[in-house]
């Protein structure tokens, strides 16, 4: 078991014809992923990596079940490559793009919340279930099948701690990465939910950083309803308020999205907090 | 991007809102004209972008021409929170009878926008949120809908207006609504909004932040920029598509994604060092792109000792170790470097570093710790 992507994903590419878009599916099928079709305007008829392209998301979906979606559109075309998946009915998307505007997203979420589609994104690099799936663009060769269920705002960071995981022996049931912007798809706490929800995940690691108060409100979650053990990092402890680190949404706004509350919330309700990345999975394995 | 207090005003004129109609001047003669041009008395306003411009002294009434020549002369040689003022706005003065504060923000946690009033204007919002929030009204706009009317009414008599000027200040909520969709924006306000004397609703002053992400689709408005608003590394960061704050320290720091790029500062200051600057070069980071990084980082003459890391992954670790090695051949600097990296092509990269001289390690912890003592030897200059 896994959440959200397993062996019965059968994954569209948006994008594919691009360079981004064909290097990393080529990636996620030598990892073992269904990949059923690809989607770019005007080039239906065409084979891609050995599979169908189509001109509209709504096509590739009526002949081929796909049911999961990975969007590599630049900026400018992205939300409309959202809003195209769920309108037919895909009902995992996978946003990858970055630079996505602020005010597209609040689009595509009200959109999406009003149809029940599921978002990963934007500004991520996907998710994995080691063994089963990847969708996106994280090294399928850092993972291993196991018990630990990880989330995280950042892409490298997950790597890291990923790759300390396997080193170790403790492998991952899904990693999901839900991206650095302001408004996102899912968040914390609905992945939380899934994790506490998934037989196969045993423990859970949840990295955030610095901005808004999602992880405040993970940690009030977990409090309530989160009975599998957690461990968690967060990146920024020495970041200046009111600069925006990289990530749209890593930015402290008059005083609130500190490392330090974040770390104070997870540590009152009991969630160890690893001071380097690495150590979450020293933290976890104690866990286990 | 942060536009000018003129600018924002400029723009909230052509969507319908009630400005002060002044103009912008560069030096104090100019003042002087303009100040006769639009009649006495007159506010000259310093035009920079930071909060706190009153209290900084860079506001100022002025009952004649002469009087705005000589503010307009003091305030041009200022600089407000180190920023220097280059130009100021001549406003015709308005005699205040109430100051409002109307203001719309992307709230990241409901994924919309929100439209907050109050009846305490004139001060900063966050202060009025410490110390009174009950003050702050609040109103979600569905972000595929937009902002209804009767829900700037419903603000507009949460604040205690009087009925009479209701309608007035629900044409400027909508108006201001549309502005910050038009531009893309991420923050639209109007503090103060004036009740004048002549019972008038008047934007007195007026703000704008613009979605970064979303400029490449208001080409007119980034033309906009400001050099100043920026220093020049940052500016030069921009155009190399990388990702930097200068900080304090003595450690440079080149990372590829921004969650990592904080977690080495931050384990840089777990053993005990002090980060020079928060920099990501991002995915599949070329080498022109690495060796641009790298000259950024040894502009800072703090810099002690730099630390690279790489997680390869899209980036490949060769590509980086040429980038470095390239770089340092056009930036000549005894600044010692240490180089982790690890992921796809690492073994490759590490082997091009170790030719060039350079201290590689294996984990980010073993990278942080040389770093820390090489900077603590200071051997760098």
């Amino acid at each position: 078991m896994s959440i959200l992507v397993d062996k019965n994903t059968r994954l569209l590419v948006q994008g594919i014809t691009g360079r981004e878009g064909m290097f990393h599916t080529k990636n996620s099928i030598e990892y073992g992923t269904h990949f059923v079709a690809g989607v770019t305007p005007g080039r239906a008829g065409e084979m891609v990596l050995g599979v169908p392209i189509f001109n509209t998301v709504r096509d590739a979906v009526r002949e081929t079940g796909a049911n999961c979606s990975v969007i590599y559109v630049p900026a400018a075309g992205a939300a409309d490559a959202m809003l195209e998946a769920s309108a037919a009915g895909i009902a995992l998307v996978v946003c990858i793009t970055e630079r996505v505007p602020v005010q597209d997203m609040m689009r595509v979420k009200h959109e999406f919340d009003r149809r029940g589609t599921k978002l990963i994104g934007p500004n991520c690099p996907g998710l994995i279930s080691p063994g089963q799936a990847k969708v996106g663009i994280i090294p399928g060769n850092i993972c291993t099948p196991g018990p630990v269920g990880l989330v995280s705002r950042s892409g490298t960071l997950t790597y890291e701690v990923v790759d300390a995981l396997t080193r170790q022996g403790n492998g991952q049931s899904t990693c999901v990465v839900i991206g650095g912007d302001p408004v996102r798809g899912l968040n914390f706490v609905e992945v939380l939910e899934l994790f506490q929800k998934d037989p196969a995940t045993q423990a859970i690691i949840l990295i955030g950083e610095i901005g808004g108060t999602d992880e405040e409100k993970a940690a009030a979650y977990i409090k309530a309803h989160v009975t599998k053990p957690v461990v968690a990092f967060i990146a920024g402890q020495t970041a200046p308020p009111g600069k925006r680190m990289g990530h749209a949404g890593a930015i402290i706004e008059g005083g609130a999205g500190t490392a330090e509350e974040k770390i104070k919330a997870f540590q009152a309700v009991g969630v160890p907090v690893a001071r380097y990345p690495v150590e979450c999975a020293e933290l976890i394995a104690k866990a286990l | 991007m942060k536009l000018h207090e003129h600018q924002s005003k400029e723009l909230f004129a052509r969507y319908g809102i009630p400005t002060p109609q002044g103009k912008v001047a560069y030096d104090a003669e100019a003042a002087r004209e303009i100040a006769k041009q639009i009649g006495v008395p007159v506010v000259v306003k310093a035009q920079v972008l930071v909060g706190g411009r009153g209290k900084a002294g860079g506001v100022k009434l002025a009952k004649t021409a002469d009087e705005a020549e000589e503010h307009a002369n003091t305030i041009l040689g200022m600089e407000i929170k180190g920023l220097p003022v280059r130009k100021v706005l001549i406003d015709p003065a308005v005699t205040a009878k109430a100051e409002l504060y109307l203001g719309i923000v992307v709230d990241r946690a409901q994924g919309a926008p929100v439209i907050m009033a109050s009846a305490a204007g004139g001060v900063e919002i966050e202060e009025v949120a410490r110390v009174s929030p009950e003050k702050i009204k609040r109103q979600t706009i569905d972000p595929v809908l937009g902002l209804q009317a009767y829900q700037a009414r419903e603000l507009g008599f949460d604040i205690g207006l009087e009925k009479k000027r209701v309608p007035e200040f629900v044409k400027i909520a909508l108006g201001l609504y549309r502005v910050f969709v038009d531009t893309d924006a991420s923050l639209g306000e109007i503090n103060p909004l004036f009740i004048s004397s002549e019972d008038a609703l008047i934007a007195a002053d007026g703000k704008l932040v613009l979605d970064d992400s979303a400029l490449e689709r208001h080409h007119d408005l980034e033309m906009l920029r400001d050099a100043d608003e920026e220093n020049q590394a940052e500016r030069e960061a921009r155009t190399a598509g990388l990702s930097f704050v200068k900080l304090d320290g003595n450690i440079g720091c080149m990372v590829n994604g921004a969650g990592l790029a904080m977690a080495t500062m931050d384990v840089i200051k777990f053993y005990g060092g002090a980060p020079a600057n928060f920099l990501d070069i991002g995915g599949g980071a070329k080498s022109d792109k690495v060796a641009a990084a790298l000259r950024l980082i040894l502009a800072d003459p703090n810099v002690q000792a730099v630390l690279f890391n790489i997680f390869g992954g899209i980036t490949r670790g060769d590509e980086v170790a040429r980038g470095i090695v390239d770089a340092l051949a056009q930036v000549k600097t005894r600044v010692p470097m240490v180089a982790r990296i690890v992921g796809t092509n690492a073994e490759e990269g590490r082997r091009i570093l170790a030719s060039a001289n350079m201290q590689t390690a294996t984990s980010l912890e073993e990278g942080a710790k040389l770093a820390v003592e090489i900077a603590k030897a200071g051997v760098g200059n």
